[in-house]
């Protein structure tokens, strides 16, 4: 655990019960300002779970999170999120959709449309402003969702597995990408993610979670050097915390 | 290529030809070109003209029970430059429209509410399932005994016609929107009121306007249904005063000209729904 940093978002003993089932069972979670924190686990976990609950759209049966040290009571714009489907208007082009994050701002239109450019370009898409979603390919949707949740300024980004209905190709792009967006703009992320290597490449720290009921099994912090490039994949270092999780998350397939 | 190319060759080649000659057909039938649709569609309409010429051409059926189309033509030109088909048109178009923009402005926002409160949806959903079940044909004498027998009475019985399946059609656009845009709303800090209108019905629409136009082609079925019983003007009307006099030619012209109005004004629905909904054709 890395202890320097200041918390940002802190979570403790934090339960979820759907009907007679456990989904979260005593999860205790700090996220560090500015730290890359991922989740990974089996399916059913309740890592999605944990999510939505630090988002402010499900409420925990028990346990709190506080977020600058105030109590999370629902969803709010101090959270981005970014979801598996890029959840994209599609009758607003790309621009568009990044205005209708802005609107509320108190901005006038002009405004709303130089900060969603300038949000596109942070995304590399500058020339697809005025692109509609049904145009753009999968990974190019997904960035405009992430420039969407960046437009507004949330102090913190959570990421649903934003990169798990990509083609395995696409997805090896976007996790390059997003590290790189990332250590450009620092700010607090939380990745769920079901893809090992995407945890490690892109996380200053990497929590496994267990399914039935669904805890926190171990957290590894990820010393590899910033910035990261993708020959960093292939060394020893990086594939013997890969084969460390991989193990845990077996082992608890079987008990 | 011969029809039966094996016999006359050795065995190697015979297999490479066999592949050759016999491909099999795709699966899937292939798409047909716009010109080749347009001009099938064409013969079709030819061909059963064609049929019905016959028929009247060859005595087969009498022409009281069945006019030639070129008698039927007669009628409707005789009706049109006497000015009684468009005055019935004009009635009958009215009387759509009223019924049927009556019937949308109210199942607009009704369905919308029912397909996103299941509050809403639990006290109107199961009560509408069970009205619409309810044959409209069996409210027209019911409707003539509550407006009299005016253009008030051909509302009510489109409006019956149209609203109670036009909320249920309405709730199900609704509902076939992906939670995750309330989500994504609610991120966004919008209210669910805010959630609703900017976000679910919009993108509930494409489906919605499928469903006016579903809704527009049954108003044209019950105008004509309310003005066989009781009316002095309009298209039904014409054609129960065509019974009477036996004039099958007038009726046959009729039913024509309503059936090229409907899909009239299906196409035009069809092509303001391209329109309008053009964002969700990919471009690439």
């Amino acid at each position: 655990m890395s202890v320097a940093v200041a918390q940002k978002v802190r979570i403790e003993g934090v339960t979820k019960r759907f009907g007679a089932v456990d989904a979260l069972n005593g999860i205790d979670l700090t996220l560090g300002d500015n730290e890359f924190v991922s989740v990974v686990g089996a399916s059913g976990c309740g890592k999605s779970t944990l999510l939505s609950i630090i988002a402010g759209l499900e409420d925990p049966t028990s346990g709190t999170v506080t977020m600058d040290g105030h109590d999370v009571l629902g969803p709010g714009r101090d959270r981005g999120v970014v979801f598996q489907q890029a959840t994209l208007l599609p009758w607003l082009t790309a621009r568009g959709n990044v205005e209708f994050a802005l609107r509320g701002e108190g901005l006038s239109a002009g405004e709303r449309r130089t900060r969603a450019q300038e949000a596109l370009e942070q995304v590399g898409l500058a020339g697809f402003g005025d692109a509609y979603p049904s145009q753009l390919s999968g990974g190019m949707q997904q960035r405009v969702a992430l420039a969407r949740s960046l437009s507004y300024g949330p102090s913190v980004l959570l990421m649903d597995e934003p990169f798990g209905a990509l083609d395995a190709l696409t997805r090896r792009t976007m996790q390059e990408w997003l590290t790189e967006v990332w250590e450009h703009h620092r700010m607090t992320v939380m990745l769920i993610t079901h893809d090992i290597e995407e945890a490690v490449y892109t996380s200053d720290r990497v929590v496994v979670m267990s399914p039935r009921p669904g805890r926190i099994r171990q957290e590894f912090d990820i010393d590899l050097p910033r910035p990261r490039h993708p020959e960093m994949i292939a060394t020893p270092e990086f594939q013997h915390v890969v084969r460390e999780i991989l193990a845990l998350i077996h082992q608890g397939d079987v008990d | 290529m011969t029809s039966n190319p094996t016999t006359t060759m050795t065995a190697p080649t015979a297999t490479t030809t066999r592949t050759a000659a016999r491909r099999r057909r795709p699966v899937q039938a292939p798409r047909l070109s716009r010109a080749a649709y347009a001009s099938t569609a064409v013969v079709a309409f030819v061909v059963l003209v064609a049929v019905w010429w016959l028929l009247t051409a060859l005595g087969t059926v009498k022409p009281i029970f069945l006019p030639s189309p070129a008698a039927v033509a007669q009628a409707v030109l005789e009706q049109a430059t006497n000015g009684q088909l468009w005055g019935d048109l004009g009635a009958s178009v009215y009387r759509v429209m009223a019924g049927y923009l009556l019937a949308v402005v109210m199942a607009l926002p009704l369905g919308v509410l029912t397909g996103a409160l299941p509050r809403v949806e639990a006290a109107l959903e199961p009560l509408m399932d069970f009205i619409r079940y309810m044959p409209v044909v069996a409210f027209v004498p019911l409707t003539i005994i509550w407006v009299g027998t005016g253009d008030a009475q051909k509302f009510l019985i489109i409006w019956l016609g149209t609203f109670f399946q036009l909320v249920l059609m309405v709730s199900d656009a609704v509902r076939t929107v992906p939670v995750a845009y309330q989500n994504l709303g609610a991120t966004l800090g919008l209210s669910r009121m805010q959630i609703l209108l900017r976000i679910v019905f919009l993108a509930s629409a494409p489906r919605v306007w499928d469903a006016l136009r579903i809704c527009l082609g049954w108003a044209w079925t019950w105008v004509v249904v309310a003005e066989l019983v009781a009316a002095t003007t309009g298209m039904g009307y014409r054609i129960t005063v065509g019974q009477r006099y036996l004039a099958t030619d007038l009726i046959i012209g009729y039913v024509i000209v309503l059936g090229a109005l409907g899909l009239i004004f299906d196409q035009i629905m069809r092509r303001a729904g391209q329109a309008i909904f053009r964002y969700e054709r990919s471009a690439r």
